[in-house]
């Protein structure tokens, strides 16, 4: 259903495109107002949303420990999974970001007759981490038409990315990694009866949009060519502030608009992963809330309890009798 | 704001790491590549449009049809029989690799592996001055490509 | 009570495949006996003030909320979105994506696809993004929001509490979304309109009143206490005289209260006792902050607070130097994340804990001067300072069951298994991916530990009962140690019921087992019994 929903949703996009462009001619619009306001709802709404968060307070230290502590001296603790202190900290986050560290803990439980069994399932670890890496891989490549002279690195990074020369132009591996890596990430919400019944249409549109992209992209390299020296015009032009649109085939517009819809769809799905993981207080803050005292939030207020004295007066009897002391001080200081 | 420490330089990061395409060509001129168009010949061997998509892909279809399949004549959409040759067909009206293919290429980045087997016009040109020994030991350091 | 399958049917009953029917469209939930807890009586409400006292039951029909429970609701979550980052970014960030689905001991008991940490924190986020966010009051259903009906809070009541709030969840997610937060939100919220339950408030009320989770009066907890210690005196031939309240003494030692009366908690007790008696400490416990665990957890932030401060505020009236607290998992989570910012900072007679034995200073205890008793310990049998006879312990085949909040939410690994593996000879730990930072709740912590909650507690506690049988039959395993007094409270239930010939105990029962004293080296009184004033070597009894 939701599944549904989203092809549905990218089909209407490749539709709109088609006829703003290739019928209506709509080649400003499209190529210019759409991308701008796009990038800018991207650039506004992330920083919205970071600043969102940033204004909630954390309350409390609820690191998720997932190593030893560190406590006595001869005792190894672990410093990835139980970070001490902030330097710690940014080296559990470096794993987490880089390498989804908690995504390759992953196990799978079976039962098998009265026995639970958990076996290591990495699959879901390689889906993510081969979709992300290509993605920003693809990302950073593109920075070839947004830059004059191209920066070494990034030529390398073409380069390597095409090392099989296959086909002209070349073929990317990463074209083909995320390709395998999308596919696999959504065969799995399919295949996996779970997997199905969690799953939104939210879920399914930001893959299906993401497949889109990828599938203009290859389709404009190696089949429905455009005259690249002139999407590097425009996209200089778009850096420069003096956009022109450029003469090519629509689908460069349909390539362009999945960007685009991407963009502005971030700041307001689930895709705020991106930047919301490095606000996550089970991960980003130090275990070592027994040695340092952290300040509680500004909305915090100590709570009133029952003082010993008040408790003293209540059961001064029961200690009397069972020969407990009575705090004299109570008096006192009345 | 909580953890502005953090979280301030956190946002400046991101933003300028999405505004980078922006903030690394400001005040850089936009540069409009203008390869040397032949003066004294009006046609390429198919339409202008058509050779500026699709180059890339005619000349490894020439390619194979030589190398592999031992054809030499290449019948385009007019109908017209051109021999497939980079030196001698393409080369003859374009006469300068530097002033010709580079623009774009260097342009959009792009890395053609042509010129590991072709030897362009202006190292052609070398080979009967004075630098003809360094450009002998040039080619000689290059790697031989295959076609593939 | 609703009765219970026998294991093989429970067994036979699981199945992880959801039903066709989508979620969003499958409310009310279908409650059945055996998977709840009794409500909040009425009384209790009115004692500690909480809203909308009355007397229901969650198999009526209406509930009898308040009429503008929406409202009430609504704001609430609004409130509290802007008081807890945790609970607004895990609304925001979750892809879905299913790692944690089936690292539900709850889930992999029943099957239950609301038992998926996913969609139980979905029941809360769908009415977070359906009320408050544009996005899910534009697309509705596509963006996975829904309106707040009467029928979600009875959702909310079944499914919030069927999560003991373990964090095994958060150490599988990607972004570590924690489930316990959502929880913790979800019950703060069924507060708010009176759905809560008796098994919580009740402990909760006698500790904001009487001092303790069983609203024992001081003159009583002194009593119980010394019938322990006429049983020392049976085992060992000490007298021993636990201080109360005594000013002036060097360490106050907190407990949860579970261990003063129940079995096998008060052997753990008589643990703590005669090890504090054989190190001649200068140590007390108090009538007064005379509960270690903290029900107010499972309650709200505030009411955990309120428990919790009391310790603070007897530490400093009787001018102890620091604190140690005994065995137990919640406790834990209180004292080392939550203690020092919620009720600090420690009064100033405190000071960093420095064991009076060895001299080793615990730098790492240096804020909230207060330490786990097994840390104490451990660090007394590094130093020498402790003779033991691991043998006394022959009987036992251990393994040690991992305490959620103390793995999770401490890092606390180590220290009892070295402990363990010092006072007995035999020590198998159960497969890696059932213990440590992986270990499975006993089935029926935060709350959830009360006889008409039964079938779910056996259910949530087949993953970690199966990785006993497994050690049972690999290597003969006849006694689970843990330290944690709900545990102690509720795995002899499941382990009868799913391993009956595996017995539970405390790690520090193990100690006292194993301490040997000098009149018992010089022949004077040798220990034949152990704290449970059963035979030390069984065999050699009847050969005898």
């Amino acid at each position: 259903m939701g599944a549904v929903f989203a092809l549905v949703t990218v089909l209407a996009f490749v539709i709109v495109v088609y006829v703003g462009v290739g019928v209506a001619g709509l080649k400003s619009l499209f190529g210019i107002v759409i991308p701008y306001a796009a990038f800018l709802v991207f650039l506004l709404g992330m920083v919205y949303r970071m600043i969102d968060w940033a204004k909630v307070p954390v309350p409390f230290r609820i690191v998720t420990t997932c190593g030893q502590q560190k406590s006595l001296r001869w005792i190894k603790r672990s410093r990835l999974e139980a970070p001490y202190n902030n330097f710690e900290v940014v080296l559990r986050m470096i794993l987490e970001v880089f390498a989804f560290r908690s995504l390759f803990r992953n196990l799978k439980a079976e039962l098998k007759g009265p026995n639970l069994i958990y076996g290591s399932y990495k699959w879901l670890w390689l889906g993510a981490i081969a979709f992300h890496y290509a993605f920003f891989t693809i990302l950073l490549r593109h920075l070839r038409f947004f830059t004059y002279p191209v920066p070494e690195p990034i030529q390398i990074l073409d380069q390597i990315d095409s090392f099989f020369h296959i086909g002209l132009p070349h073929l990317y591996m990463t074209d083909v990694v995320i390709l395998a890596a999308l596919t696999f990430l959504f065969l799995r919400r399919l295949a996996d009866p779970k997997l199905r019944y969690i799953s939104l249409a939210s879920d399914y549109l930001p893959l299906f949009m993401i497949y889109g992209l990828v599938i203009s992209g290859i389709l404009m390299r190696h089949f429905f060519k455009v005259d690249v020296t002139q999407v590097k015009e425009f996209t200089m032009g778009l850096v420069h502030l003096k956009p022109k649109a450029p003469n090519v085939g629509v689908i460069f517009y349909i390539h362009l608009f999945f960007i685009s819809a991407l963009m502005a769809y971030f700041p307001f799905s689930k895709l705020v992963h991106m930047v919301g993981v490095f606000f996550s207080p089970t991960r980003n803050l130090a275990n070592n809330s027994r040695a340092v005292r952290h300040e509680p939030a500004p909305w915090w207020k100590k709570p009133k309890f029952k003082t010993y004295c008040e408790w003293q007066e209540e059961f001064k009897e029961q200690l009397i009798e069972s020969g407990q002391p009575i705090d004299e001080d109570c008096y006192e200081k009345k | 704001m909580h953890d502005a420490g953090k979280v301030i330089p956190g946002i400046i990061a991101f933003v300028l790491f999405v505004t980078l395409p922006f903030w690394s060509n400001f005040g850089k001129a936009a540069p409009k590549p203008q390869p040397e168009i032949p003066k004294e010949y009006k046609k390429c061997v198919e339409s202008r449009d058509f050779m500026r998509r699709e180059h890339m892909k005619l000349l490894r279809k020439w390619r194979f049809d030589v190398v592999r399949n031992n054809m030499r004549i290449y019948i385009n959409s007019e109908g017209q029989p051109i021999n497939m040759s980079l030196q001698n067909e393409c080369m003859r009206c374009h006469s300068s690799k530097k002033k010709f293919c580079d623009v774009c290429h260097n342009y959009v980045s792009a890395h053609p592996y042509c010129w590991n087997c072709h030897i362009p016009p202006e190292e052609r040109k070398g080979w009967a001055t004075k630098e003809v020994k360094s450009l002998t030991e040039e080619a000689s350091s290059k790697q031989p490509a295959s076609h593939h | 009570m609703a009765k219970l399958p026998k294991p093989d049917e429970l067994i036979k009953s699981i199945d992880w495949t959801p039903p066709e029917k989508d979620w969003m469209d499958d409310v009310p939930p279908d409650i059945k006996p055996g998977r709840f807890c009794y409500p909040a009586k009425k009384n209790i409400l009115e004692e500690i003030g909480f809203p909308n006292p009355r007397d229901w039951s969650p198999l009526d029909e209406d509930w009898k909320l308040p009429s503008n429970y929406r409202e009430i609701i609504i704001e609430g979550m609004k409130d509290r979105l802007s008081k807890y980052r945790s609970f607004k970014l895990f609304m925001d960030i979750c892809v879905r994506c299913g790692a944690c689905a089936d690292k539900c001991h709850y889930f992999l008991g029943s099957g239950d696809p609301k038992n998926m940490p996913v969609l139980r924190a979905e029941l809360l986020r769908s009415i977070y993004k359906g009320e408050l966010t544009w996005q899910g009051k534009f697309f509705g259903k596509l963006a996975g929001a829904r309106k707040l009906t009467e029928d979600i809070i009875k959702e909310w009541f079944y499914y919030y509490y069927q999560c003991s709030e373990c964090r095994r969840c958060s150490v599988f997610c990607p972004y570590g979304i924690d489930t316990c937060e959502v929880t913790m939100m979800g019950r703060e919220l069924l507060h708010l309109v009176g759905c809560n339950t008796n098994w919580i408030l009740e402990p909760v009320r006698n500790c904001f009143k009487i001092g303790n989770h069983i609203g024992i009066p001081p003159h009583t907890i002194k009593e119980i206490i010394e019938y322990l210690c006429w049983d020392i005196e049976e085992v060992t031939g000490l007298k021993i005289e636990v201080p109360f309240n005594k000013k002036g003494a060097e360490i106050l030692f907190v407990t949860p209260s579970g261990d003063y009366f129940a079995e096998p908690g008060i052997y753990t007790m008589m643990g703590y006792i005669i090890l504090f008696h054989y190190l001649d400490l200068d140590w007390t416990m108090s009538t007064y902050a005379s509960e270690g665990g903290n029900f107010g957890l499972f309650t709200s932030h505030e009411a955990m607070a309120k428990i919790n401060a009391k310790i603070y505020h007897e530490a400093e009236r009787l001018g102890v130097r620091f604190i140690i607290g005994g065995e137990c998992g919640h406790m834990w989570r209180v004292k080392h994340q939550y203690m020092d910012t919620a009720t600090g900072p420690a009064p100033k007679n405190l000071e960093t804990p420095r064991s009076p034995i060895t001299g080793t200073v615990f730098e790492h205890a240096k804020s909230t001067k207060m330490i786990h008793v097994c840390e104490f310990t451990a660090d007394l049998i590094a130093h020498g300072k402790l003779e033991l006879d691991p043998s006394r312990n022959d009987k036992y085949i251990v393994t040690f069951h991992d305490s959620c909040n103390p793995s999770r939410g401490m890092g606390f690994f180590e220290e009892p298994r070295y402990i363990l593996k010092h006072v007995c000879n035999n020590f198998y730990d159960m497969p890696e991916n059932t213990i440590r930072e992986k270990t499975f709740c006993c089935g029926s912590g935060s709350g959830l530990n009360t006889d008409e909650f039964m079938e779910m507690r056996m259910r949530g506690g087949f993953p970690r009962a199966n990785a006993v049988q497994y050690v049972r039959d690999k290597h003969g395993v006849n006694m689970l140690a843990c330290i944690c007094a709900i545990d102690r409270a509720a795995l002899p239930t499941l382990m009868n019921y799913w391993a009956p010939d595996v017995k539970v105990c405390g790690v520090h029962e193990l100690v006292a087992n194993a301490l040997v004293f000098p009149h018992e080296k010089t022949g004077e009184r040798p220990r034949t019994l152990d704290m449970r004033q059963e035979p030390l070597k069984p065999e050699e009894e009847e050969n005898a």
